[in-house]
């Protein structure tokens, strides 16, 4: 029978709006004076002043939360900005208390909001673990033992009596991570800390959550990769405005919280400077949807790839050509979609035109991607070029796989046709 | 599910937790969050298992205050020759206070040797929540490890500056000043203990008190300065007469300069009895301290 960890029962907190104060006795003393003589709050911004009195008027960051976590489990915590994530991190780690509800946790809790908390440049490498080990909650003890360990894991044993203030910033991080992941809690609380860092360094990041969790520790975790989130954890919990909308598999949360997701996918590339070509006709705008309906950024395998460009002419154009390339984040192109290979062509493009591109039933590997696009006249002379117009992300998930799929082994997934002859 | 053992140990936790509905009596839990903790949850045991930190965060101050700066050290040196100087012109040579017979350089110069150690403490702890910020919203431990390890880093400048005293102090009895040292100079590691209680108490109630108000910290410094002068630091206990000298005697800082005077020079009119009541102080307002401290660490990151 699983062991409940973490139980959470009608958790929520509040925050006040407005009015927390100014800060300083003296300002809130003149304010109390303005109110008395009915003279408007002085320091309320004037864009506020509409609102009414806003003195009292409380946010709610967390509704009535209650859920419980079992040992081993690996809880990817979703939702977007402002939906109540980090306050609840800061309360399972103890740095703000609870509104309202409670809390109860069983084994120890290390919690990594930010790496390198405490940090001290001035301090060696080698001093720094220790400072950072104890206020984490290690002991002085614990830390010697697991010293050679932790150096080695961040790979800077070279620099390991260099002040930090010396480092680069990558190396200041993996060192840091490097403590983090020592720590040996039975609860692991990781927050977006990974989006410093490299992308070999986030791999490895990764796989230490993973390993943490397959050790029977706890482990709950926020990010905004949902790919991040679908590889290193077995369940989610999607959050909006402070309450949870879905309870359940990742992959499930996961999808249902990119269906809510909308305005991502959608890039303006009228400012854009960084482009080539003549520019009688240019991009302004290019959006991602997987449907009709929903604009959005992040595809699973299997999903309608779907691009809407926007062109402006400055001039009548009899005829134009256009594409797109597809480019995986380690540089490697993988579609080269070209409208003349689909029997298209820009006919008579004058003022603002808008063009959809659909490539169904996409079978790209998980990983990010960016999209190259050009637009040429019938002889081929360049309009207008953007490297990197729009980006989108595919990750594990949907109906078509259900085995992990490792961006290293391939760029496309097909499925043969096998048959056993003998 | 059934945890064997723990019995007990459950029963204490549900009458500790009889608000929480819900909890099951056969479950014990290592870590309870509620919305506010109780006033005497002082969690002292918790203060204890991080003593490595206190520690560490000592070393730190000490490692990085001599890595930076060569001048640093050297200040501690300074800052207390020359305050004592201008001490002595002001007070001694033109305002000619008298000293208890004492060499008025080194009469200030051990008012000040003290003086500073306490009001170290009291400043710089009384700006724990504001100064800590970055690093309270990001990680626990308990808060309390913060203004501890202050009180005890302050005592690396104060072994410099009373080694400055003593170094004077030698001079002065090798050139035949009537000075001489008592037995109470055995007290010294009580006056410690009674300023850094006292510091740390009242340092720690302000910090409490100015998590809303920054500007009141600017009191401090203020609030400190005026302190010294209602301390026998530039004048010697014997020269308050009336009504005053009960204010000055009010003052528990009063009995701890003086029974350092009493130790290290030989003269002094306070009655060392009167530390008794320096000690009592202490305790009360270290208690207060800790209850209130305890009161606003857990919340105090959303009004900061």
């Amino acid at each position: 029978m699983p062991k409940t960890v973490i139980s959470i029962e009608h958790l929520s907190k509040s925050y006040r709006l407005g009015v927390i104060g100014t800060g300083t006795a003296f300002r809130d003393l003149e304010r109390w004076w303005a109110k008395k003589r009915g003279q408007p709050d002085p320091y309320l911004k004037i864009d506020e002043a509409d609102h009414g009195n806003r003195e009292g008027e409380t946010i709610w960051a967390l509704r009535d939360i209650n859920f419980t976590v079992q040992q081993g489990e690996a809880l990817g915590i979703i939702g977007s900005n402002g939906a109540g994530k980090s306050t609840l991190l800061k309360i399972l780690s103890q740095v703000t208390a609870p509104t309202e509800g409670v809390v109860k946790v069983k084994g120890r809790i290390a919690s990594l909001l930010e790496v390198g908390t405490g940090f001290h440049g001035e301090l060696t490498g080698r001093e720094n673990i220790y400072l950072n080990g104890a206020i984490n909650g290690m002991s002085r003890a614990e830390v010697a033992r697991k010293l050679d360990e932790i150096v080695d894991f961040s790979g800077v044993e070279k620099y390991i009596d260099t002040p930090v203030k010396h480092y680069s910033s990558g190396m200041y991080v993996r060192l840091a991570f490097a403590v983090a992941a020592h720590l040996d809690p039975d609860i692991l609380i990781v927050d977006e800390v990974l989006a410093v860092g490299d992308a070999a360094f986030q791999k490895k990041c990764l796989e230490k959550i993973g390993d943490v969790s397959r050790e029977g520790r706890t482990v709950i975790f926020v990010s905004h990769n949902m790919a991040a989130m679908v590889n290193s954890c077995n369940r989610g919990i999607l959050l909006s405005q402070g309450k949870i909308s879905c309870d359940g598999d990742i992959r499930e949360t996961v999808t249902q919280y990119l269906s809510i997701q909308t305005a991502a996918g959608d890039v303006d590339l009228s400012k854009v400077v960084n482009r080539s070509g003549d520019g009688r006709a240019r991009f302004t705008r290019a959006v991602t949807r997987s449907d009709p309906v929903n604009v959005v950024d992040t595809f699973v395998i299997g999903d309608n790839l779907i691009f809407e460009i926007n062109i402006i002419s400055s001039e009548f154009i009899h005829s134009g050509k256009m594409g797109l390339t597809i480019i995986s984040s380690n540089g490697i192109p993988v579609y080269n979609l070209v409208a003349e290979d689909a029997g298209f062509e820009l006919i008579d493009l004058n003022g603002e035109s808008r063009v959809r591109v659909v490539l169904e039933n996409q079978k790209i590997y998980p990983g990010e991607y960016h999209v190259n696009l050009w637009m040429a006249d019938s002889d081929y002379k360049a309009m207008d070029r953007i490297a990197n117009a729009i980006k989108f992300t595919i990750i594990e998930g949907g109906t078509k796989v259900r085995r992990k799929l490792d961006p290293a082994s391939a760029v496309v997934h097909e499925v043969a046709q096998w048959s056993r002859l003998s | 599910m059934p945890v064997s053992g723990n019995i007990t140990l459950c029963k204490i936790m549900t009458t500790r937790t009889a608000s929480a509905k819900k909890l099951k009596s056969n479950e014990k839990w290592d870590l309870i969050l509620r919305p506010q903790r109780g006033w005497w949850d002082l969690r002292l045991g918790e203060l204890w298992r991080y003593r490595d930190l206190v520690g560490l965060f000592v070393w730190r101050d000490f490692v990085t205050y001599y890595k930076q700066t060569i001048l640093g050290p050297l200040w501690y040196i300074i800052q207390p020759i020359l305050t004592t100087v201008v001490f002595t012109v002001i007070f001694g040579n033109i305002a000619k206070l008298p000293t208890d017979g004492l060499p008025a350089f080194l009469f200030y110069l051990s008012g000040n040797t003290v003086w500073t150690y306490y009001s170290t403490c009291l400043v710089s702890t009384s700006n724990t929540f504001a100064a800590n910020a970055a690093i309270f919203g990001k990680v626990y431990f308990p808060r309390m490890v913060i203004p501890l390890s202050i009180v005890i880093s302050n005592l690396i400048s104060f072994a410099i500056r009373l080694g400055v005293f003593l170094a004077f102090l030698l001079y002065f009895m090798a050139s035949g000043s009537a000075i001489h040292l008592t037995l109470w100079v055995l007290a010294l590691p009580a006056l410690l203990l009674i300023m850094a209680g006292m510091g740390l108490g009242l340092g720690v109630i302000i910090s409490s008190l100015t998590t809303k108000y920054r500007d009141l910290q600017q009191l401090v410094g203020f609030g400190v300065q005026l302190l010294m002068y209602a301390t026998p630091v530039i004048y010697p206990l014997s020269t308050v007469q009336g009504a005053l000298r009960w204010v000055i005697l009010a003052n528990p800082m009063t009995a701890v300069v003086e029974v350092f005077r009493l130790g290290f020079l030989g003269t002094s009119s306070v009655d060392p009895l009167s530390l008794l009541y320096s000690v009592g102080f202490t305790l009360v307002v270290m208690l207060i301290g800790l209850l209130i401290f305890n009161r606003v660490e857990a919340t105090f990151m959303d009004t900061v």
